[in-house]
């Protein structure tokens, strides 16, 4: 397909709008396209400035409890659900809520994973993708001494097709936390650390998944949570994420 | 109530008003009592709720008011590429600060303003777009990136200061 083609695409491989084929396709476009990455790279972040610029109005606590009070009232006589048993309403609104509530959290973990593959996207687009240039752990470790308020382990890489090619700062929602760049083939891939949240901005325990064709992994440990998130197949993720484990579990 | 949030904030996006807002939102949670009957189980039931707000303001004197009249003309077969600017979009992006950004949506038109807000701060697919709108796949893709180059335009036009 010729570069115009997928330049008019990029806006829908943006809004994961395309089929798993020309998401592929896309993907592999990117790699081999400066301009098509830089223009991605822009769409990227015009969406993510519409997001923070448009979240702006907050309801305030006397609206929500007129509404509530209003509902209230109107849903007490002749309501098409009265005629149901108390339980079977009941049992019918717990559903409702927890689809709402479920919907609520699978959008924030959305967005939480889209934030990570803007930062991996950025990174790779940028002239200069990390801030400490070493290939060696005991060098690239010792960077972020001072720079993040935590500490982690790096895996032993001889005897594995990977390289650590070094390490940038990374901030989400506000906290810093450490970016490790490693290359396999030619291939990058992004580990990001932070410290663990509550919250449900984070799928709770280890899982693995596919984002607008990223593959990433994310696991906790020792209250540092993980992700590691590249475009090489779900296998070579997989098996960094392992050594990775296998150290920070040391 | 984990729609009332984002509700409202769509509701003062759409009014710019926050009284009308407040109503809106309220006449909203009232038809979708009224109306629960008819939500489908099984049917997006955000996209249901959105459209209730949607409708009511449309029907509202300011959403009368407000047009939904610009040209759609061969909207659907429009190109869908991002708007050629001299900066590159990666530069303007990063001379915009968040003021710019929301004084660019609220100069955009009714009909390009809620798409955008819909996709990016709802994070609604193209098809929960649609079905909130009441208009076919093809034309939320067109419209959107009709909004996007307005979107551009405008936030280029406030970098350069004209």
């Amino acid at each position: 397909m010729a570069c115009d083609s997928w330049r008019s695409k990029i806006e829908a491989y943006a809004d994961a709008e395309l089929s798993a084929d020309d998401m592929r396709g896309m993907g592999d476009h990117l790699r081999a396209c400066a301009p098509c990455a830089l223009d991605l790279l822009g769409s990227v972040q015009l969406k993510r400035a519409v997001k923070t610029a448009g979240t702006r109005f907050q309801p305030s606590l006397a609206l929500r409890h007129r509404v509530e009070k209003e509902l209230e009232a109107k849903s007490t006589p002749a309501q098409p659900w009265n005629w149901m048993p108390k339980k079977a309403a009941a049992a019918a609104l717990v559903v409702v809520a927890l689809l709402l509530f479920y919907g609520w959290s699978s959008s924030q973990q959305a967005q939480a994973f889209a934030e990570l593959t803007d930062l991996h996207v950025a990174t790779l687009a940028s002239s200069t993708p990390v801030d400490v240039v070493s290939t060696d752990r005991h060098t690239v470790k010792p960077w972020f001494q001072g720079k993040i308020p935590f500490t982690f382990n790096l895996p032993e890489l001889a005897g594995t097709p990977f390289t650590l090619e070094g390490g940038r700062l990374a901030y989400l929602d506000q906290a810093p936390g450490a970016e490790l760049i490693y290359k396999i083939g030619n291939h990058r891939i992004s580990v990001f650390i932070f410290q663990n949240r509550s919250d449900r901005r984070f799928p709770p325990g280890d899982s693995r998944s596919r984002r607008l064709t990223f593959n990433v992994e994310t696991w906790t440990d020792d209250d540092l949570r993980y992700f590691v998130i590249g475009d090489a197949d779900a296998d070579t993720i997989h098996k960094l994420s392992e050594l990775l484990k296998t150290v920070s579990r040391s | 109530m984990p729609l009332f949030d984002s509700l409202y904030n769509f509701a003062r996006w759409l009014t710019r008003n926050r009284e009308e807002a407040e109503d809106l939102v309220q006449e909203t949670y009232s038809k979708a009592l009224k109306g629960f009957g008819s939500f489908q189980p099984g049917t997006n039931f955000r996209a249901w709720m959105f459209r209730i707000l949607r409708n009511t303001f449309l029907t509202s004197r300011t959403g009368l008011k407000g047009g939904m009249t610009i040209s759609l003309d061969s909207e659907e077969g429009e190109s869908i590429a991002p708007a050629t600017t001299e900066t590159p979009e990666s530069l303007l992006m990063e001379r915009c600060n968040q003021q710019m950004v929301q004084e660019a949506i609220e100069e955009l038109p009714l009909i390009f303003r809620e798409v955008v807000l819909l996709c990016d701060v709802e994070e609604m697919s193209y098809q929960e777009i649609a079905e909130t709108i009441s208009i076919p796949i093809g034309t939320v893709m067109s419209r959107l990136a009709r909004a996007r180059n307005a979107l551009r335009a405008g936030l280029t036009k406030k970098i350069h200061g004209v």
